[in-house]
């Protein structure tokens, strides 16, 4: 593939005196599954979040699909195909599952304001339209069967589960998964794997990883870039960061090497 | 969980429940069947009775369009007094310049005082919807104040001393009619896919924000539309009061609407309209305490913060199930 999904040229960003992410750069091809990894406050976090837009770099930049993203609100970036999910769930608490998903939904609708207002026959086909994709969605991640619950009355693993399918909702290129795995028990975090790859596969997108849990990291990524003190230490395939010295002291201190 | 869809079963249950929402569109007419119908009685009707009717109608109006802004997208707003003065103000000028025809274009007056307060709004809100929950209310509260005294230094609307001989057009079915009409448009809005949009926004704005929802567009929307039915409610009260006085657009009128959002239960509009005729009728049978009001309002809120902070009117259905 010639031009990358995602380009981070040098990316910097400073909170006051703190320089949490410091020339940052890193390419993540269509189709390709990356790891984000680094010790607590590392900044993988604050670069999510300078992709989806939240934050601004102070310098740097970072182009998605060939445009650049400065200045370009989180919402529009959604729609160029940016999507994520949060370290700690940030799920619609008022509104149902399947509201979840349906606000997601959204940016591809056409019916906005007045024919929401007027109802006619476009508006319901439309609305038919996502009612089925939704449940279609939610069927594929077995939560089809708790569509009217709140969505903040599920079990944890269901509501990391369908913060993912919100995400999947805005029919995403690339799909920022912030420590999806926190939380979750072995067999639960076996599933999860399980869960990102075939995403992966069905929906045909980039994945960014953000993960602590070495074995989900090791055992679905291609390619893991590790971030400390806010600057990329090593990047390579999972055995290559293994294996890197500088990793291992990151994470274990030098007494390990 | 079979893989497969079965695609003939699923989709016949969100068939029915659809056409229930639509539903909503004939309960829209009903309502003002009913409103028209009730005005042809009026005449019989006891005066005073009829008089706090209108202002039943006209309250509902307010409260349920604030709480598109206050209650499902969350956005703290203290100047739905002023967005009902820009409208009632303007309409009433309106009716008082046309002279003759006054009557036969009341509804343009209307919609003419709605659409400038959806104008202003947009002007308030605009910079203003940027800000978050105490300064929003601040600035909102603010806006008020800054109409008040617009008002009562305008000549033209009659200064400090009233905007005087206002028409007779408010009726019950022109009243309620709009009520039936805002509570249909608000209820439309937020339960449609493109309307829970507002109650993410109340819920999250990071995580709306990533999902593809607009928040400031959002926050706007649901501003302006407040504005443009609370200048629907000014044009009412001017038509129907006869008389308009800056006094009677300050920042307690806007604590009222607010409090009547409250009490309903922030996002439900039942509770909401429930609380509106509650809020009306009771200072008037309570007459000699009138001036305890804002007092009997103080302590209602913090009483329902600690023992209902749902709302006075919501019903706990979790709690119900379990007994």
């Amino acid at each position: 593939m010639s031009t990358p999904l995602l380009e981070l040229d040098k990316v910097t960003i400073k909170f006051g005196g703190l320089t949490a992410v410091c020339d940052f750069t890193m390419n993540i091809r269509e189709g390709e599954l990356v790891g984000l990894i680094g010790p607590n406050g590392a900044g993988k976090t604050t670069a999510f979040n300078m992709i989806t837009g939240v934050y601004q770099p102070t310098s740097g930049s970072i182009c998605f699909a060939g445009l650049c993203t400065a200045g370009v609100k989180p919402s529009k970036l959604a729609g160029r195909g940016i999507a994520r999910t949060f370290q700690n769930i940030r799920l619609f608490r008022s509104l149902s599952v399947i509201d979840n998903i349906r606000v997601a939904k959204q940016l591809h609708n056409r019916q906005g304001y007045l024919s929401s207002l007027w109802r006619g026959k476009a508006w319901k086909r439309s609305e038919a339209e996502i009612e089925k994709d939704a449940i279609e969605l939610l069927e594929i991640f077995d939560l089809a069967k708790v569509r009217d619950e709140m969505a903040t009355s599920l079990p944890y693993g269901d509501q990391r589960r369908l913060e993912i399918v919100r995400a999947l909702a805005t029919r995403p290129k690339l799909l920022l998964l912030d420590e999806p795995a926190a939380g979750m028990n072995p067999s639960e975090k076996d599933d999860l794997m399980r869960l990102i790859r075939s995403i992966k596969e069905r929906f045909g997108l980039a994945v960014l990883l953000v993960e602590h849990d070495m074995k989900v990291v090791m055992g679905i990524c291609e390619r893991i870039a590790v971030l400390e003190y806010g600057r990329k230490i090593a990047e390579g395939t999972p055995k290559e960061i293994q294996c890197d010295p500088k990793v291992i002291e990151a994470y274990l201190g030098a007494a390990a090497v | 969980m079979p893989d497969p869809l079965p695609p003939v079963e699923k989709p016949a249950p969100v068939a029915a429940g659809f056409s229930l929402l639509t539903g909503a569109k004939r309960w829209l007419v009903v309502g003002i069947a009913l409103a028209l119908l009730a005005s042809y009685f009026s005449g019989t009707f006891n005066r005073y009775y009829l008089g706090i009717g209108i202002d039943v109608g006209i309250a509902i109006i307010l409260a349920v369009s604030l709480n598109l802004i206050n209650g499902h997208t969350g956005q703290f707003s203290l100047g739905h007094a002023g967005f009902m003065a820009v409208g009632g103000y303007f309409a009433a000028w309106l009716s008082l310049q046309m002279g003759v025809n006054a009557k036969v274009m009341f509804p343009l007056s209307l919609l003419a005082g709605g659409l400038f307060a959806a104008v202003v709004g947009l002007v308030v809100g605009v910079p203003s919807l940027r800000l978050r929950g105490d300064y929003l209310a601040i600035v909102t509260l603010g806006f008020g104040e800054i109409i008040r005294v617009i008002a009562q230094n305008t000549e033209a609307v009659g200064a400090a001393s009233g905007l005087k001989g206002i028409p007779k057009f408010t009726n019950l079915g022109w009243t309620f009619g709009l009520a039936a009409v805002t509570i249909y448009a608000i209820t439309a809005l937020v339960n449609s896919t493109y309307g829970r949009g507002f109650l993410a926004v109340h819920d999250d704005e990071i995580a709306a924000e990533s999902s593809g929802i607009g928040t400031t567009r959002y926050k706007v929307t649901a501003f302006v539309t407040g504005a443009f039915f609370a200048g629907i409610a000014g044009g009412l009260y001017a038509h129907h009061k006869q008389f308009l006085a800056p006094t009677g657009f300050d920042w307690l009128k806007s604590v009222e609407i607010v409090v009547m959002v409250i009490l309903g239960g922030m996002g439900r509009t039942v509770g909401v309209i429930a609380a509106a005729i509650l809020l009306t009728v009771m200072p008037e049978l309570l007459r000699d305490f009138a001036e305890y009001r804002m007092i009997v309002y103080a302590l209602l809120i913090i009483f329902l913060m600690l023992v209902r902070p749902g709302g006075l009117f919501s019903i706990n259905f979790k709690r119900r199930s379990a007994a």
